[in-house]
């Protein structure tokens, strides 16, 4: 691919102007985030453009900010007596539902993330939105600019229960039918909330409260040092390796 | 009069052509398709939400189920997301074992689709062919990571072991004895790296034999000209990639296009068709095969004369071996931390797509700093595809359904996930 990113970011400032907020990219894509009031007006541009001639809706998908950067052990403050070993917090889907999080303060909770694609300029572009209502998330629906978003944007309301103002055919499509709840969302937990099983007295397939203790297995830390600097890593690490190596000789 | 209805009926979800648990609603005038209603998730396992649960490395055996016929593919993805994230590059001998592997992998996928869906459109000979020379690159999974299909191979910063000398042999046994027993352990006597050579460089001829029983059979082109035309604008509308959009003549593949690992070495060509119908797309995906070949040989031709690392040594991310932790403590400690809690991942996102052998397969992936995915989303190829389903069996027969479902490739461990 083409490193386009810097005169992609400015040719989006330049046609959007505050309308959009670009950042930088730190992976190689540009991503830029749209007021969720804009959001069918810049996609149409971005299809239509023929400097930006985004063709392509190759992904979109729903984000859960719920608990964004929170961890189950702290790994910053110890105590004179050393880290704790109990898992504190309650980590994604790691709870029943009567234990479960409630709506954390967190603004901005339900985010939609597009990836475009244009195969003309051979560049592809990060376009990001937040519903407004954390209540009830309303987006805009993009099927009428790119026909592929249709299952997408069905698979998010389903995942996530955000919905897609303007959208076709507004279903559920992984989930089971009759099924209640939206399971990606942060507050829904990892084990679920009813089992399934056969009743022979019945003679039919019955539903039941889950019954299995939600546990942690490895629990989710943070931990912010130089060390995830790839290049000290790997001098550091030849060297060990190196000095292993002479002693073994 | 007698008063005329629609007829509504299931398709699938247990029917032998509906690749897997499909529910096919179609509504049916005579037997002409008014419209097609796939209903999934019957194979839906929470995937994603999974890989928000565990440590990074943990999650790798999840990718090859989810498309379980180019299990490598997708573990591909996901493994250079996590490589992106973290600002770490593989070495190069590594990339050179993931490009001959991802194409191993081409040829194991399009050899089960040209069987099942040779099967789905009544050519039963074609499925016994195929499957002999899958059974091959089958084999070299199964050398070089131990299991045949789920290989759990790549990882963050290399692959798993280098490739190794010897090559298992057949055993003699009633069956297989004397002559046959010898036939079949030819191309095995050296190492792996013999045994791929020899199959890639016999494989045109194997596909030679697939296309004197299907290109100019008769029924064959009955059954798949002129059936689910896709002009090149509805294809990139409706999210087709691989060879779905090269089928109708859109030049895009990513291993040229936005080439990773060591694509831009290597020499190949894009197949492209003109119709963007059905038979298009079988020509397409043979050619394919072909070119893969081509790509392995070159492949194995690097990695004969330029041995080294598979590995990167960052004992942060990648555990270090048993021989050094015998004698080294740090090694020990690494080792501890590596498995009992995973490496942390810096914060940020990334978007990394591989070209599949059903199409582009993306991995999405969003970072708050810990040992774990905040959040993951797998771009499956399938999934667009089978969305097109409703547009593309407008107006055909109902048999046609069985075509358009084998042309689209599809395999639900990806399309549900």
């Amino acid at each position: 691919m083409i490193d386009v990113s810097n005169s992609l970011s400015d040719e989006l400032v330049a046609c959007f102007g505050d309308q959009i907020t670009v950042s930088s990219p730190t992976t190689g894509m540009v991503t830029i985030q749209v007021p969720v009031n804009d959001w069918l007006e810049v996609a149409q541009t971005l299809r239509d453009n023929a400097r930006f001639a985004f063709n392509q809706l190759t992904d979109l998908c729903g984000v859960d900010y719920l608990g964004y950067g929170q961890v189950e052990w702290e790994t910053t403050d110890a105590t004179h007596e050393g880290f704790s070993r109990g898992v504190e917090g309650m980590g994604p889907g790691r709870f029943d539902w009567k234990n479960r999080p409630e709506a954390s303060e967190a603004e901005q909770r339900f985010g939609v993330v597009v990836h475009l694609l244009s195969t003309r300029q051979n560049m592809r572009l990060r376009m990001k939105t937040f519903a407004s209502d954390e209540g009830l998330p309303i987006v805009p629906s993009l099927v009428e600019i790119w026909n592929s978003a249709n299952w997408y944007e069905r698979e998010t309301f389903d995942l996530f229960g955000i919905i897609f103002e303007g959208h076709p055919d507004l279903r559920r499509i992984l989930t089971d039918y009759g099924f209640t709840g939206h399971p990606f969302r942060k507050d829904f937990p990892l084990i679920g909330n009813v089992t399934v099983r056969y009743d022979e007295e019945k003679g039919r397939v019955v539903y039941e409260p889950v019954e299995i203790e939600p546990r942690v297995l490895v629990p989710r830390v943070i931990r912010e040092d130089s060390r995830y600097k790839a290049d000290d890593i790997d001098k550091a690490a030849d060297e060990a390796l190196d000095s292993l190596a002479a002693r073994a000789e | 009069m007698a008063e005329i209805r629609n007829y509504t009926m299931n398709f699938g979800p247990q029917h032998p052509s509906a690749h897997g648990v499909l529910r096919l609603v179609l509504e049916l005038d005579g037997e002409t398709v008014v419209r097609a209603d796939p209903h999934i998730g019957l194979l839906h396992r929470g995937t994603e939400k999974l890989i928000e649960s565990k440590p990074f490395n943990q999650s790798i055996g999840y990718m090859d189920r989810l498309d379980y016929m180019s299990m490598m593919c997708s573990e591909h993805a996901y493994v250079r997301a996590i490589e992106q994230l973290l600002g770490i590059e593989p070495p190069v001998r590594a990339q050179y074992i993931r490009t001959m592997y991802d194409e191993i992998t081409r040829i194991g996928n399009h050899m089960l689709w040209i069987g099942s869906s040779g099967i789905d459109l009544g050519a039963m000979t074609i499925f016994l062919y195929a499957f002999r020379e899958r059974e091959q690159t089958i084999d070299m999974y199964e050398a070089v990571c131990g299991a045949r299909m789920h290989a759990n191979y790549y990882r963050p910063g290399g692959v798993y072991r280098d490739l190794p000398d010897t090559m298992p042999k057949y055993k003699e046994s009633p069956w297989t004895k004397g002559k046959k027993l010898k036939q079949r352990n030819e191309w095995r006597e050296g190492s792996l790296l013999d045994f791929i050579e020899a199959f890639a460089k016999d494989f045109p001829s194997k596909v030679d034999e697939y296309e004197t029983l299907l290109t100019d059979n008769r029924i064959w082109k009955q059954r798949t000209v002129g059936i689910g035309v896709l002009s090149p604008e509805r294809a990139q509308q409706l999210g087709c990639t691989g060879p779905m959009l090269r089928g109708s003549g859109v030049e895009w593949d990513l291993r040229k296009k936005q080439p990773y690992a060591m694509y831009h070495e290597m020499d190949f060509d894009i197949p492209v068709g003109i119709n963007g119908d059905c038979y298009d797309r079988y020509l397409v995906r043979i050619e394919e095969m072909r070119q893969s070949a081509r790509i392995i040989l070159q492949c194995v031709d690097w990695l004969r004369a330029n041995p080294g690392h598979v590995m990167l040594k960052n004992f942060k991310v990648i555990p270090p071996t048993r021989e050094e932790m015998k004698d080294d403590m740090e090694a020990l400690i690494h080792h501890f931390k590596l498995f009992t809690e995973g490496y942390s991942v810096p914060k940020g996102e990334t978007y990394v797509a591989v070209e599949a052998p059903k199409g582009e397969f993306g991995c999405y992936m969003v970072s708050d700093g810990a040992n774990k995915p905040f959040r993951a989303h797998l771009r499956a190829p399938g999934f667009a595809h089978l969305s097109a389903m409703d547009e593309m069996a407008k107006g055909h027969m109902l048999g046609d359904v069985v075509a358009l479902m084998g042309t689209m490739d599809i395999v639900f461990g990806e399309v549900d996930r």
